[in-house]
């Protein structure tokens, strides 16, 4: 077995340990943890097979920004665990079903009949030189440059549309203006005035 | 130097010739890395004793002066203090994760240095992508603060885990904008060929026609490193001690290496990036840059980066604190709208082929 082979089945091995732990997990920040592991992992494994750019952003983008923020939300939870363990016979045969039929599904479509080494041969390793940004750049933006246009404009909608769903009128909340505030001086808001204390005789 | 280097790698593979020379390679790579970790955590030491000192001069005191001469054993005898104290770990808090926290801020810190080139052909390793690596491995190190905040289970870390939380996700955006103005003039994110490409003088490098994401890349850099003016996540006078509340020893001591390591880490990237990496200011300038010819590059990038490093403690010593949300508005509707821009402006220019930069 070569150094790489040993590589992969460690990686292989983490990756779907730590799946299996971040769905187990009883605390829903550990499970978060559990899966910034799994997608080191991921990103491990495209890194051996030449993927390094995709690598990069999956590491940048999911564990960089969408995992924080989730950390971030699941720490303003109050999450009562006596509700989720609620009702887990009710759920289970369904469950079941469900995961079946999922795991049947992709047992069809991505076994050896699709991506069998007879259908898709290994890839030929490339030399020192390769870039794979460029091959990539090159395929995004001539080959496929209006589906990726499309995406980033439909991705641009789901902002907007986001922002517009929370965004309050005016008349409901009370917004500070901090140029306003940035701006104040002294002597808009202090008014200092001289006072002469009255003597003993005076009072 | 290179050939005596070539053949002790040579030798190592002679010596350790098992798994096809992976093993030699390992520890090829491990050298490689003790050489850079090494002097890394000794710039971190003396770090700590140059703010001191040069704070202390700016608010006219002395700084430290007591340990060794001029004082100058004080991060010694700092390191040993924080050595030898209790770590105490809070009777509720979560002990694997809150011992997890600062491994997970101090091991990034570290691992960004991997790809950053000191010279030509000097690094540990030359990635294609290495832009986006230090972008990303840079952006793990939020985990270490909100863990600390959420495992200690006390109220003043949670605040500062969430404070840390929110500035480090929008800053990234902005940091990310304004370095891809650079990948736009480079036209690649190999920092290699980012310094590569800046060579012949002062007026090619990249902070003349990136003046303004230059300025933005310092400040969010500021940011970045929870450092003052923008150390809300901290902010003594407001949550106490933030996510450092509850740790002590030397679990306070790794989150303040981090920290230092990071701050490094910003100015020789803003080196990289904007004034020209291991190229001699005096490049196409005859006389002088004869003069100059034998300087290593690693000295230029050492000293273009004191010049920052020196701009952080200036900036610390001259500003009092933003407030939480004023910083997040400096981000979103200021700092964000003019990198915007200015990549458009970039276009513009790479479309003219405007001076020595775009042609």
């Amino acid at each position: 077995m070569s150094s790489e082979q040993i590589i992969f089945y460690i990686l292989s091995f983490w990756f779907i340990a730590t799946s299996l732990a971040m769905i187990f997990a009883r605390n829903a920040a550990k499970a978060v943890l559990f899966l910034v592991l799994g997608f080191f992992s991921a990103a491990s494994i495209w890194i051996l097979l030449e993927a390094e750019f995709l690598a990069i952003t999956l590491i940048l983008v999911y564990v960089g920004a969408v995992m924080v923020l989730f950390l971030f939300v699941i720490k303003m939870l109050n999450i009562d665990k006596s509700t989720i363990r609620a009702k887990f016979a009710e759920y289970l045969p369904l469950g079941l079903i469900v995961a079946l039929i999922i795991i049947a599904e992709m047992f069809l479509v991505l076994g050896s009949a699709q991506f069998g080494l007879e259908v898709m041969p290994s890839p030929a390793r490339h030399g020192a030189d390769y870039s794979n940004i460029t091959v990539l750049a090159m395929q995004l933006y001539t080959t496929y440059v209006y589906p990726f246009e499309l995406a980033a404009v439909i991705l641009l909608i789901a902002i907007i549309a986001a922002i517009t769903l929370v965004h309050k009128k005016e008349a409901t909340h009370k917004k500070q203006n901090v140029s306003e505030q940035v701006n104040v001086r002294a002597k808009d808001r202090v008014r200092l005035v001289s006072i002469v204390s009255p003597t003993k005789e005076e009072k | 130097m290179m050939a005596l280097w070539q053949s002790f790698v040579l030798g190592v593979h002679e010596l350790m010739p098992w798994f096809d020379g992976s093993i030699a390679t390992i520890v090829i790579i491990l050298i490689k890395a003790m050489a850079l970790i090494m002097p890394l955590l000794l710039t971190v030491a003396y770090f700590t004793y140059i703010e001191r000192k040069v704070i202390g001069y700016m608010q006219l005191r002395i700084g430290p002066n007591r340990v060794g001469p001029k004082g100058w054993l004080q991060p010694i005898a700092d390191a040993l203090k924080l050595m030898t104290k209790e770590i105490i770990f809070p009777s509720k808090a979560n002990i694997y994760l809150f011992l997890l926290a600062p491994i997970l801020a101090i091991a990034p810190a570290i691992a960004v240095w991997a790809v950053i080139p000191f010279d030509e052909g000097i690094y540990i390793t030359n990635l294609d992508v290495s832009l986006l690596y230090v972008l990303a491995i840079g952006s793990i190190g939020v985990y270490g603060i909100i863990l600390a905040g959420w495992a200690s289970n006390s109220k003043y870390p949670l605040l500062g885990a969430l404070r840390s939380a929110s500035l480090l996700v929008s800053y990234e955006i902005v940091i990310g904008f304004a370095l891809v103005t650079v990948v736009m003039i480079a036209g690649s994110v190999n920092l290699n060929t980012i310094v590569a490409d800046q060579q012949g003088g002062v007026i090619n490098w990249y902070f003349i026609p990136l003046f303004p994401m230059m300025i933005i890349f310092f400040i969010s850099a500021l940011v970045e490193t929870n450092r003052a003016p923008f150390d809300v996540v901290e902010g003594e006078s407001e949550i106490v001690g933030g996510t450092h509340v509850e740790y002590s020893g030397m679990t306070f001591a790794v989150f303040f290496l981090a920290e230092y390591a990071n701050m490094i880490l910003m100015a020789v990237l803003a080196v990289i990036m904007f004034f020209g990496g291991w190229h001699s200011p005096f490049e196409g300038l005859g006389m002088l840059e004869a003069a100059f010819a034998w300087v290593p590059g690693i000295i230029w990038v050492l000293a273009k980066s004191t010049f920052f490093m020196f701009l952080y403690l200036w900036v610390r010593a001259t500003f009092p604190r933003f407030r939480y949300d004023q910083i997040m508005r400096l981000s979103w509707k200021v700092f964000l709208p003019i990198t915007i821009v200015w990549i458009f402006v970039v276009a513009l220019m790479t479309q003219l082929q405007i001076g020595p930069w775009f042609s």
